[in-house]
């Protein structure tokens, strides 16, 4: 089983991201569990959404504590919540920033920024920054196929809205490609 | 067809396909996700029913209530304080059998304020006359309510029931369900026939005043029916297996229990997380079972007796608290083992959303066999 933990704030999509990746890793073939973990529901607060991957049918209902995977929308979280906390050796941890890190991930974990906020200024026009490190996970984990992603967020978003942020994703996803 | 879907939208689809004419219910988090997708659907013309809004959960009950002594196969959806406000007309609707069937989607209840999961609210109306199911995943959730309905509406039993699923940890979850299609449902789901009904033209009346000469007879009544809904919950979960392969004729099911020295008892969602727990203790050499309860009210307690005769001592995980006694599982528990001699001990678990691992069941598992139990599980002793 390999589980991914995404980090986030309130209004993120945190929890969409975790939704779809199950949604496009389903389509995929293997067995996959999205939940989320509210702390008080609202705007800001700091979110976690979990997704698991397997072979065989997923009973576990408890949290992610150690994760292969980390996905961090907000790298203002950093110093105020353990977002590393658990993972893996051999894991991989996204970070969505533009600065360079000023913290160390675990020894033996691969750390890989981008900055998903550029990306969806200039895709979506806003902020949100899920779907563009929805495409950087597909290409940093292979876990899920980047045309699954794309199957994903056509069926959950309005077309237009869809376009933009199919558009994010793939950007997303082929500078993590480009940078491997 | 097999689809990956959020457990309230599973379950609002399996209520769909059942076919409610009257739907009436108050959104409250966690089950709010089941009555927008309801509302979506009527909206729609995907589903032909009432949708009735109201301004509270004692209003969408009363209003179910109403509809189903009318004669209408009828739906509502709370949690928690949702299902505290309805807490009277919980007890008329099963006073005046009416076989109503409603989600959980179990949350705790305040104070102190909690939108996470135990399972509280539902326990808290063990009394009230409704069946209580309760499923482990989400496939068993949207199975239940056609199960619910079935025995609910069989003219033997004609009791409301509870459909419950933990808020959260199965109704956001995004997982694999084999959904069944209309046609199958039809075919297992007969139109809902009323032993009785409200007619302007043959006037009768419902839940009167009943002297001390009758009210006894009442419910024992009701409590007859309940008790006797074990054998047609065991038909009609039989008959669902032959037709979809998921057979529900047993009220509990055990998990590597044959040969199990101790026993782990419990029911919802945190039994998936035990069967891994108990994966793992069986590699290391520990005869460690499950016994899952999927039925609570009725309480089955002979099959609880058969199953766990041959164990040496039983845990019981409790989702909630009849606070100045014990759990209400274990309590049922302990009921049914009496005569065996059997150590039963219960542990207070998850209360208020606190997570369960698998190293909690494993520690769990240890405390019983040193014998220690009756207790809060995992009390952070810091903030006491």
């Amino acid at each position: 089983m390999r589980e991914l933990r995404i980090h986030g704030r309130g209004g993120q999509g945190s929890v969409t991201a975790a939704e779809l990746i199950a949604v496009a890793a389903f389509e995929g073939g293997v067995f996959a569990q999205a939940f989320p973990a509210f702390g008080v529901e609202r705007r800001g607060a700091p979110v976690q959404a979990f997704v698991r991957f397997d072979d065989k049918i997923i009973r576990k209902r408890s949290q992610v504590y150690e994760p292969d995977y980390i996905i961090v929308q907000d790298s203002t979280l950093i110093k105020d919540v353990n977002v590393f906390q658990g993972v893996k050796k051999g894991g991989i941890v996204i970070v969505n920033t533009e600065k360079v890190p000023d913290y160390k991930v675990p020894e033996g974990v691969k750390l890989i920024t981008i900055d998903a906020t550029s990306i969806a200024l200039k895709a979506i026009g806003l902020p949100i920054t899920n779907t563009s490190l929805m495409g950087a996970f597909a290409a940093a984990s292979g876990e899920i196929k980047f045309s699954a992603l794309e199957n994903a967020l056509n069926h959950r978003f309005p077309k237009e809205l869809a376009i933009k942020n199919i558009e994010a994703a793939r950007q997303a996803y082929d500078k993590i490609k480009g940078a491997a | 067809m097999r689809e990956i879907t959020e457990g309230s939208h599973a379950v609002a689809d399996a209520v769909r396909l059942c076919r409610p004419q009257v739907i009436a219910a108050y959104p409250i988090t966690p089950q709010t996700h089941i009555v927008e997708a309801l509302a979506d659907m009527v909206a729609n013309c995907q589903l032909d029913a009432e949708y009735i809004t109201v301004e509270n959960e004692l209003s969408a009950l009363s209003a179910c209530i109403g509809a189903s002594a009318a004669g209408s196969r009828t739906y509502s959806a709370t949690t928690s304080q949702g299902l505290a406000l309805m807490f009277e007309v919980c007890f008329n609707a099963a006073g005046m059998r009416l076989p109503i069937v409603m989600s959980i989607a179990n949350r705790a209840l305040g104070a102190p304020l909690s939108i996470w999961n135990d399972q509280q609210d539902s326990i808290s109306l063990r009394d009230s006359g409704w069946l209580q199911f309760y499923a482990e995943d989400n496939q068993e959730a949207t199975d239940l309510h056609y199960l619910a309905y079935r025995v609910a509406e069989d003219h033997s039993v004609l009791l409301p029931a509870f459909v419950c699923f933990d808020g959260f940890i199965l109704s956001h979850t995004y997982e694999p369900i084999d959904m069944l299609s209309q046609e199958d449902i039809d075919r297992f789901l007969p139109k809902f026939t009323p032993y009785e009904r409200l007619d302007a033209a043959d006037p009768i009346s419902f839940g009167m005043y009943a002297t001390p000469d009758y009210y006894l007879e009442f419910k024992y009544e009701m409590d007859r029916a309940l008790k006797e809904s074990k054998a047609i919950i065991h038909k009609a979960g039989k008959e669902f297996g032959q037709m979809f392969g998921r057979d529900y004729s047993a009220m509990v099911e055990g998990y590597r229990l044959e040969d199990a020295d101790t026993a782990i008892v419990a029911l919802g969602s945190i039994c998936g997380t035990t069967k891994d727990a108990i994966d793992e203790m069986r590699d290391e050499g520990k005869k460690v079972g499950l016994l899952k309860i999927r039925v609570f009210r009725p309480f089955p307690t002979e099959d609880v007796a058969k199953a766990l005769s041959h164990v040496q001592r039983v845990a019981v995980l409790d989702k909630n608290i009849s606070l100045g006694a014990k759990g209400a599982v274990a309590l049922e528990v302990k009921d049914a083992l009496y005569s065996s001699g059997i150590p039963v001990k219960d542990y207070i678990i998850g209360l208020g959303g606190r997570d369960v691992r698998k190293r909690d069941i494993k520690a769990i598992v240890a405390l019983v066999e040193k014998g220690q139990g009756d207790m809060f599980y995992g009390l952070r002793k810091e903030v006491l």
